[in-house]
């Protein structure tokens, strides 16, 4: 007989990760015994802290196809698009003034974006299509001669649709324009390369791998070199990208779990991927009305989001208190709106109030996700009995045609 | 959200979930909310002289809208409609100490049973002119 899981199960892994035991058996010496200041380069305290970093830069570069001379340490990846984008936008706006990016983005790349328009840029905001994923012919319809940069993220936070890369790098490159991606959810996850996809800048966070929190990078490419006015001004380290010392403990874990994801790829790829099938089918099979939401193909499986009509999603939420998982539903939201993200791929806002975000991980196992499906298609059943939506299409009642007054 | 545990307790023991035949005489069907808004509240009150018998639920919503339809089908048992047309939201939100971005359920509790008593009285009109 199975075992139960240890309860409540974590299934949110686009939020953040548990730390990797190796990343963190790599980060302890760096605390105390290892205290240097990475940039003391006339004693032996600081050169050993220097060339934990060194190491970690090329554990990180190695992930993406890139050098180590090209990483520039942050504090994560909303500091990395910061960085990106209003570094392009202060050194190159003068020249050309827009910036295209989608819809569907990270909250950290709009809100970057809206901050830019204020300060004079001009935003393209591109929709995607009914899957999540963008048209490549609108996206070329978008660049101007004044278009400077295009951020796409790779792979998206809240449904899991994987953007076209490559195909989005051709583009910029044929017409001359920056290509930023915000690889949060993709870095360590899927195989990235710089140069057979043609970024020019990539931010990657080191808390969705298995790594710390509070640490992150910008990759920067230098042939042909590209130029961003620093945000954070001081000693000019990062080549003066990024000034402040570095956390080296931090480091040291962004490399490691950078180190291991490189190793570990294709075995975490498989593993997740089985379990979400598992987890997929094992509530397809029982429940009815249920869609996924985004792209069937081209996602990372980890990363499940199902709507499950005529039930809120918080509700949902209490119900399978044992899973801790996210919804995209307004009543999780301290804004009272639905997802935005769903609300963008044409998911009607009553289905967006009733989708969950299953995050599966290196560390998720088979028994969880068996109680999970218990549990959520036991909660399926026991919700819909209590909804007045339900039990109105049961009754053959088209609740779309029905006059809400909106509250 | 931490919820309080009058709000847990009606949610995970929601009193009175279920329906009447809503062409019946003797009941008043209050449909409130939108589905796009996130919360619908079906509230239906059973009635003899003037007097609610009984009342059912069925709550599309989060955890404190659950919450308060199961809380309001409590209250309103034995209540004349007149008595029963006079509960406020604040009384719901007080008792289940709903956090302030979950007042609005109560709000929509109080709606409901408006609505509930209203349908009512519409199929009582006749007699009572």
């Amino acid at each position: 007989m199975k075992e139960k899981p240890k309860l409540p199960i974590y299934m949110d892994y686009q939020a953040t990760t548990p730390m990797d035991p190796g990343v963190f058996a790599a980060m302890t010496p760096y605390f105390m015994e290892k205290f240097g200041n990475p940039h003391s380069s006339g004693h032996k305290f600081g050169w050993e802290a220097e060339s934990a970093c060194d190491l970690a830069r090329e554990q990180v570069a190695e992930l993406i196809g890139a050098t180590e001379k090209e990483i520039v340490f942050t504090s994560g990846a909303t500091e990395s698009n910061n960085l990106a984008l209003k570094g392009i936008a202060k050194f190159y706006g003068d020249k050309k003034n827009h910036i295209i990016t989608i819809v569907t983005e990270h909250k950290c790349v709009l809100d970057t974006c809206r901050h830019l328009e204020r300060e004079g840029m001009n935003i393209t905001y591109l929709p995607v299509q009914k899957n999540g994923l963008i048209d490549l012919a609108e996206l070329e319809k978008a660049i101007t001669d004044k278009t400077v940069i295009i951020s796409v993220m790779a792979v998206n936070n809240e449904i899991g649709v994987i953007q076209p890369l490559k195909e989005i790098g051709a583009l910029c490159r044929k017409y001359g324009v920056f290509f930023h991606t915000d690889a949060a959810q993709a870095f360590g996850k899927i195989p990235l390369d710089v140069e057979a996809m043609n970024i020019d800048l990539m931010s990657i966070s080191g808390h969705k791998i298995y790594g710390p929190k509070g640490i992150g990078a910008l990759y920067v490419r230098r042939k042909p070199r590209i130029r961003i006015i620093p945000m954070i001004n001081g000693g000019g380290q990062e080549r003066g990208f990024r000034s402040g010392t570095l956390p080296t403990p931090l480091v040291v874990g962004l490399g490691e779990a950078a180190r291991i994801a490189k190793l570990e790829m294709e075995k975490d790829y498989n593993h997740v991927k089985t379990l979400s099938e598992r987890l997929y089918n094992g509530i397809m099979e029982s429940a009815k009305d249920v869609f996924l939401n985004g792209d069937k193909e081209q996602r990372y499986p980890g990363n499940l989001n199902l709507s499950f009509a005529y039930i809120e999603g918080e509700s949902m939420i209490m119900a399978i208190k044992d899973l801790a998982v996210s919804s995209g539903s307004a009543c999780t939201s301290s804004s009272l709106e639905p997802s935005y993200v769903l609300r963008s791929i044409g998911v009607g806002e009553e289905l967006a109030h009733t989708s969950i975000r299953f995050g599966i991980g290196r560390f998720t196992t088979e028994e969880e996700i068996d109680y999970a499906i218990k549990l959520v298609t036991g909660s399926i059943d026991k919700l819909r009995e209590m909804s007045p939506l339900w039990e109105m299409v049961q009754e053959g009642i088209d609740i779309e045609k029905i006059e809400w007054a909106a509250h | 959200m931490a919820y309080s545990e009058k709000v847990i307790d009606h949610y995970e023991n929601p009193r009175n979930v279920g329906s009447f035949g809503k062409d019946d005489g003797d009941v008043g069907t209050g449909l409130v909310g939108a589905p796009a808004c996130g919360d619908v509240m079906k509230l239906q009150i059973k009635v003899k002289d003037g007097v609610i018998q009984d009342a059912k639920f069925k709550t599309f919503g989060c955890g404190s809208a659950i919450a308060s339809s199961s809380l309001i089908t409590e209250m309103v048992k034995g209540k004349s409609l007149e008595d029963a047309g006079k509960i406020k939201n604040l009384e719901i939100a007080q008792e289940l100490s709903l956090p302030p971005v979950k007042i609005h359920c109560s709000v929509l509790a109080e709606d409901a049973i408006k609505a509930a008593i209203e349908d009512y009285k519409k199929k009582h009109a006749s007699e009572a002119a």
